[in-house]
């Protein structure tokens, strides 16, 4: 039985179970963190905002040439020239199983007629030409639109064989020297990203973790005290992950801030850009957010191991 | 409390810290741990709250033995043992309560039971005027008095010492050890590292051990 009343002030020789919840505490301390210390949780958040800063740019960067490539992407169309003698049941025919093709979004027949007013309306240069003309010599055709993302020259080389099959086409054409140049562009591109992401996203998780060590570093010794007097291991990370996230967040808000002013900065003065999407933004944000709580966690693992 | 048998403790770059120490202080006594700087009293006090492992021997700390114990529940002896440093060990910019309401805040206290507490600990060393007081606005001896209450916040079995007047003038060492021995008298074992042996001469009744380059050589109880 213990007996020192006096000083004890639990009255109780059982040690107290750790803290479970600790979840508001968490809350409460992360917060009380940037009211103790605004200067150095601020640096951090800026810190954090400057190196996701680079991430935004290049996902601005990245967005709007994948948007220019899907317009000219939108473009690659294949176009199956008929003999002037094929059937019109026949055409009907191949425009329909052209179209039960999966990758195919759409066959569209273009009547000689409706080539030779469509010649005179993109070229107007030969309009006069093309009114003295007795006899029209532009062939009739299938178009065929293909589906989103199925562009590659695979597809379109396999719809080309497929159309050339018939007997009544007289060539099927897609500009081959354009479908590869494209195609040689996305994988530069998609590479680009890849490797350039991966760095700017590896140099902002150094900086953020970097940034959030600092702050940490400064409260060591409330780390210190926590882990010597019997404050359990999650208690004591729990506060730091929190405020790492919330840190993470407002660099991530920075981020977006500065990204878009310089949107709009390249919108007003040099050229017209898209925003990026919001899913983007969000995942931007919500990144921050991860690194900070995954840096807070991995800085703090190293004073606790201390004491 | 604190039994260590046979233990050494190796440093990692080479030598001995300790060597083959056996030694056991029980409930309610008040021990003085000596020796010159370097004969391993420091170690042997991060050996009693097992901020350290020893390299060989058997280590055990209000029943906890250092073979079992795992880092994640080293907690449960953190709050079986006080801790009170040379240098206070206060944090910074925060009031005498502060320091004591964080240690209570962090071990699960209640939130309503906090600050009264940390009042009443404040009263029993004898600080409730400063209790608003930032802790650089005290005299060493008030801090010193300040980490005496905070080791005292979670009611440990025992109270380890790391040379706790080694920073104070006379008057406050009187005050601090006077607080030590009101702590003992009431029960709680005291382990007080110290290579003042002046000041252990003025308290014939404690008991005294001697270490000399990682050996104990002197138990003034087997004496």
């Amino acid at each position: 039985m213990r007996v020192y009343s006096s000083w004890t002030t639990a009255g109780s020789f059982t040690t107290r179970p750790p803290p479970r919840g600790g979840r508001m505490y968490a809350i409460r301390d992360a917060l009380r963190a940037f009211q103790r210390a605004p200067v150095l949780t601020g640096l951090a958040s800026a810190m954090v905002g400057f190196a996701l800063f680079v991430v935004g740019l290049f996902a601005l960067a990245t967005y709007n040439l994948q948007l220019a490539l899907s317009v000219i992407e939108d473009r690659v169309e294949i176009a199956v020239y008929l003999r002037d003698n094929a059937r019109q049941s026949e055409i009907d025919l191949a425009q329909s199983e052209l179209g039960d093709i999966p990758e195919v979004r759409t066959v569209r027949f273009i009547s000689k007629r409706q080539a030779l007013a469509r010649a005179r309306e993109e070229l107007p240069e030969f309009s006069q030409l093309f009114r003295d003309l007795e006899v029209n010599p532009l062939p009739q055709s299938l178009e065929v639109e293909l589906l989103p993302g199925e562009r590659s020259r695979n597809v379109v080389e396999k719809i080309s064989a497929a159309a050339m099959g018939y007997p009544f086409v007289e060539d099927a054409r897609y500009g081959r020297e354009w479908v590869d140049r494209l195609f040689a562009l996305r994988r530069i591109g998609a590479a680009t990203t890849v490797a350039m992401g991966s760095a700017f996203a590896l140099v902002a998780v150094l900086i953020i973790g970097t940034a959030l060590r600092i702050a940490i570093f400064a409260r060591r010794e409330e780390i210190y005290v926590m882990r010597l007097v019997g404050a359990t291991s999650g208690f004591i990370r729990r506060p730091f992950l929190i405020e790492g996230a919330i840190a993470g967040l407002l660099g991530g808000g920075l981020a977006w801030l500065m990204t878009w002013a310089t949107y709009r900065g390249v919108y007003a003065f040099l050229f017209e850009v898209a925003w990026i999407p919001p899913v983007w933004i969000l995942a931007g944000l919500a990144s921050g957010a991860v690194f900070g709580a995954f840096a807070s966690t991995l800085a703090i693992g190293r004073h606790l191991r201390e004491v | 409390m604190i039994k260590l048998t046979s233990v050494c403790k190796e440093y990692a770059k080479g030598g001995f810290a300790l060597r083959d120490v056996s030694l056991h202080v029980k409930k309610g006594e008040f021990v003085f741990l000596t020796g010159h700087s370097g004969s391993g009293k420091s170690t042997t006090m991060r050996l009693a709250h097992m901020a350290d492992h020893p390299t060989s021997g058997e280590l055990r700390v209000t029943g906890y033995s250092s073979d079992r114990i795992t880092r994640r529940a080293l907690w449960k002896i953190r709050r079986r043992v006080g801790f009170v440093f040379q240098d206070f060990r206060l944090l910074p910019g925060r009031t005498a309560l502060e320091n004591i309401s964080f240690v209570l805040e962090v071990t699960g206290t209640p939130r309503m039971n906090i600050v009264p507490r940390a009042q009443r600990l404040l009263t029993k060393v004898g600080l409730t005027p400063k209790a608003g007081a930032l802790v650089h606005e005290l005299s060493g001896g008030e801090q010193q008095r300040v980490s005496i209450a905070r080791a005292l916040a979670n009611s440990p079995y025992v109270l380890l010492a790391d040379e706790p007047t080694g920073n104070l003038d006379d008057r406050a060492t009187d005050g601090v050890m006077d607080l030590f021995w009101d702590i003992n008298a009431n029960g709680m074992a005291v382990l007080m590292a110290t290579h003042d042996l002046e000041l252990v001469r003025r308290y014939p009744h404690a008991r005294v051990l001697e270490l000399d380059h990682g050996r104990l050589v002197y138990d003034s109880a087997a004496a």
